[in-house]
């Protein structure tokens, strides 16, 4: 059975959050800076999950783009890349933006920094605020 | 508590340049309502962004560390035991994050240790820290694993400033300052 599509709104604490299984398409967008993280993140851990099971090779597309987070929101984005990587090694397409605010010097650095941790290529962009 | 006091208390905190303080449970929603009247204070000075940004996430990592890690104290004190005290100063200099609660005696070498050595630490060598500790570092369940006092210290640029007051054999009260000053770091 396809998984639902996801789409949650933002709230003070969470950040707008889009999964859509047939496009395969990935959007987190705002601030995460919830007590329970892990809570939040599951839903897009169950299919990213699922679609390594299914080994699948179509291209992911995932555009993030975070205004501030938390430290147990780091490992959930961490987590999110790792699970990325796996799928890109299976084989197929991961396209990653990460998108921070102009003069956000720490927001480009994390994006960098998980770079580096996960080993792979971010498309970075720079965005007015 | 005597009525007089309460001009005490409150010129202490005037004189201190106390902007806003909370002494009672940390709650979720507590701490949702704490993050939204100072962001609109934060926007009230108008702060430049890179000020106002710190200020926030700097908070957003002090309350959660009150909110997840403030130890259980049984309830011979004062029959409460979620209680602590913040408070959020603002000075010429910049802003201070002041917050209070109760610890374990047994874990109190443990902390100061833990905040000594981050305080040792340079800006550059904190930043290779706390990739290394999320890269590697095991999340306890309460998320935090550690990252939160190295974030806060990374993100402050200043030393943390604290005390221990030991209050009987199992219980002392931990207090932390945070200092975020308006200098360029």
């Amino acid at each position: 059975m396809p998984m639902e599509k996801i789409e949650f709104e933002a709230t003070p604490k969470t950040p707008y959050l889009m999964v859509d299984p047939k496009t395969k398409t990935i959007v987190i967008n705002g601030r995460s800076i919830p007590e329970n993280t892990v809570q939040f993140y599951t839903p897009l851990f169950n299919i990213l999950d699922k679609w390594i099971a299914e080994k699948t090779k179509d291209k992911i597309t995932a555009t993030i783009r975070l205004e501030y987070f938390n430290t147990s929101s780091s490992k959930c984005i961490l987590d999110i890349f790792k699970k990325l990587q796996e799928l890109q090694k299976n084989g197929a397409e991961v396209d990653i933006t990460w998108m921070y605010e102009k003069d956000d010097e720490d927001m480009m650095e994390a994006g960098q920094d998980y770079q580096t941790i996960v080993g792979i290529k971010f498309k970075m962009v720079e965005v007015e605020e | 508590m005597n009525l007089e006091n309460i001009f005490s208390i409150y010129q202490a905190m005037d004189n201190s340049g106390i902007i806003l303080s909370f002494k009672g449970d940390i709650t979720s929603e507590l701490l949702t309502s704490v993050l939204q009247i100072m962001e609109n204070r934060l926007d009230s000075f108008q702060e430049e962004p890179k000020i106002k940004k710190k200020v926030y996430h700097i908070l957003v990592e002090c309350l959660q560390n009150l909110y997840h890690h403030m130890d259980e104290i049984p309830s011979y004190i004062n029959g409460k035991d979620r209680s602590a005290i913040f408070m959020i100063g603002k000075t010429d200099q910049g802003y201070s994050i002041i917050t209070g609660n109760y610890i374990l005696s047994e874990n109190v070498s443990g902390l100061k240790k833990r905040i000594d050595e981050i305080n040792a630490l340079t800006k550059e060598e904190l930043k290779e820290y706390y990739k290394q500790i999320l890269a590697n570092g095991e999340m306890s369940l309460k998320g935090g694993g550690g990252l939160g006092i190295i974030d806060i210290a990374r993100k402050s640029g200043e030393k943390l400033e604290y005390e221990f007051l030991s209050l009987s054999n199992n219980v002392s009260f931990f207090i932390l300052k945070i200092k975020i000053t308006n200098k360029n770091n």
